[in-house]
């Protein structure tokens, strides 16, 4: 009912977002907004702030202060329903985290199931649908560990596709990855955000935030140190993220 | 001094060392799937945020693992006899040994819990599973697949230990071999026999949790990597 309310307003926004673990302040008054079909990447140091951040856009870290609203849920406040959050966010971590004791097709259709009802069946096409898109069809009945890192990796983007999320978090999903295998990944994302999806990535790959990133978030010491589109990696304004890009060049 | 050991006089009862064989499976049996369950329940209930049900959890694994068997089944023998409920033999031994190997299975199950890591609770939270969904899907087969040779096991004693209900005269193995050692004098072949029924029963047990594993743990199969 509120979905012409919500189409104008941003997919993902957060204001002031304030987060300590203790006496560390990790995050000290983050603010950015995803729209629609938009992606955007959070870049920085390690330590900075980022896999907190996008965290907390998914709740599983809770803010101190600020507000974050997620596809209308007010992810900020105590009462908000995780499950309906989580049926319209997918997260991808760097470590994969598929299920081990469960076949590729059985890790993808255990949540349309068990959340959505789908039907065995229903899911079972589903499950081909979105291994199809991934390009590991092949592997439908093949148990985890049986895949390379990046096929596991891809694995379970299809998983989280499964579920047909409004908008996609990726925290650094291909760090784990030898290098011949990070392209793989990286193409099957690039192919996600030319189909539109909504996507909030924390990346260190900078050639490829380059590429397919709409807006670059900048963070430091907890702080949206700066941000603006792609094109502040080639020239950037502080002094801070000039260097940041200087050091990225050199290790790429 | 010679050793005389006469068989047949004592083989000549092997229907009642069948009976109490079968018995002692059939105690054993209904033990070892009740006590799954009751401690499954107590290491998921150890692990709440709830103090009082952890608490409560934490109080009976350590009071049972502190006491011996032969007095906690004589607690609940005559604890419930004092209530003035009759139950026979046979129901009280199978809930005393429930109970005693129910804590066993809280602490073996507890560290299978503990094996599963964080990431994959989190990545089914993420897909909107519910708590009771990532239970059931997500750790309770693999974390029983960490323990599961841990667990077997103390089935297997939990069988070995029901022969001291024949202390409440419930009809198992033991208890036959007392009856059939002081009919025919003797003891000696008796317990011999008993002894190696027992390393039968072991045997059985393990052939059956080998064969439930199988059923189990689709992907050791499939994968060929033993448990
Ligand atoms: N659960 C936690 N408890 C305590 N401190 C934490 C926790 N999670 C993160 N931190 C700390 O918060 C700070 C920011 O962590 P975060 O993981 O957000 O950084 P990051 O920018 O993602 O770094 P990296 O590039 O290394 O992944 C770090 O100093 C980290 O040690
Ligand atoms: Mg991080």
């Amino acid at each position: 009912m509120q979905q012409n309310a919500l189409s104008s307003e941003p997919i993902v926004s957060l204001r002031d977002v304030q987060k300590s673990f203790g006496p560390l302040r990790v995050l000290d008054g983050v603010s950015f907004a995803v729209e629609r079909g938009e992606v955007l990447a959070l870049i920085g140091r390690s330590g900075s702030g980022k896999s907190t951040a996008l965290r907390c856009i998914d709740r599983f870290e809770k803010v101190d202060g600020g507000e974050i609203v997620v596809c209308g849920h007010r992810v900020d406040r105590p009462d908000v329903d995780l499950r309906a959050l989580r049926q319209d966010v997918g997260i991808v971590f760097q470590s994969y985290n598929l299920f081990p004791h469960l076949t590729i097709e059985q890790n993808i259709t255990l949540a349309p199931c068990a959340v959505k009802g789908l039907t065995a069946s229903q899911a079972k096409d589903l499950a081909r649908k979105v291994l199809a898109q991934v390009g590991l069809e092949e592997k439908l009945h093949a148990y985890p560990e049986q895949l390379s890192g990046g096929q596991q990796q891809r694995a379970a983007i299809a998983r989280s596709l499964a579920m047909q999320p409004k908008v996609m978090l990726f925290d650094e999903v291909t760090s784990a990855l030898d290098p011949e295998l990070t392209g793989e990944v990286l193409k099957v994302i690039e192919q996600l955000a030319a189909d539109g999806m909504t996507m909030v990535m924390v990346t260190h790959e900078m050639g490829f935030a380059k590429g397919i990133a709409d807006r670059i978030v900048f963070m430091h010491r907890g702080k949206v140190h700066e941000t603006g589109p792609a094109s502040i990696l080639t020239s950037p304004v502080t002094p801070e993220l000039m260097q940041f890009v200087g050091t990225g060049n050199l290790k790429s | 001094m010679t050793l005389q050991l006469d068989f047949p006089a004592v083989l000549e009862r092997w229907p009642s060392f069948l009976a109490g064989a079968a018995l002692t499976l059939e105690l054993a049996f209904f033990a070892t799937v009740l006590g799954a369950l009751l401690g499954t329940l107590a290491a998921v209930g150890r692990g709440t945020h709830n103090a009082l049900i952890a608490g409560a959890c934490k109080v009976y694994v350590e009071t049972i693992r502190n006491t011996p068997l032969l007095v906690q089944i004589f607690l609940v023998y005559f604890g419930l006899a004092s209530l003035g409920l009759k139950y026979s033999a046979f129901t009280v031994a199978v809930a005393a040994l429930t109970i005693n190997v129910g804590a066993y299975t809280a602490e073996i199950m507890r560290a299978g819990f503990e094996a599963i890591p964080r990431g994959q609770i989190e990545a089914a939270e993420g897909l909107a599973l519910s708590r009771l969904q990532i239970y059931w899907h997500i750790i309770l087969l693999p974390a029983i697949e960490k323990v599961y040779p841990a667990l077997t096991s103390q089935f297997v004693l939990l069988m070995l230990a029901s022969s001291v209900c024949s202390q409440i005269s419930a009809e198992e193995l033991t208890a036959v071999a007392n009856y059939i050692q002081s009919d025919t004098y003797r003891a000696f072949e008796t317990y011999i026999i008993v002894a190696v029924l027992y390393v039968i029963l072991s045997l059985v047990m393990r052939a059956g949790f080998w064969g439930l594993g199988l059923v189990l743990f689709p992907r050791r199969r499939r994968l060929g990597t033993p448990l």
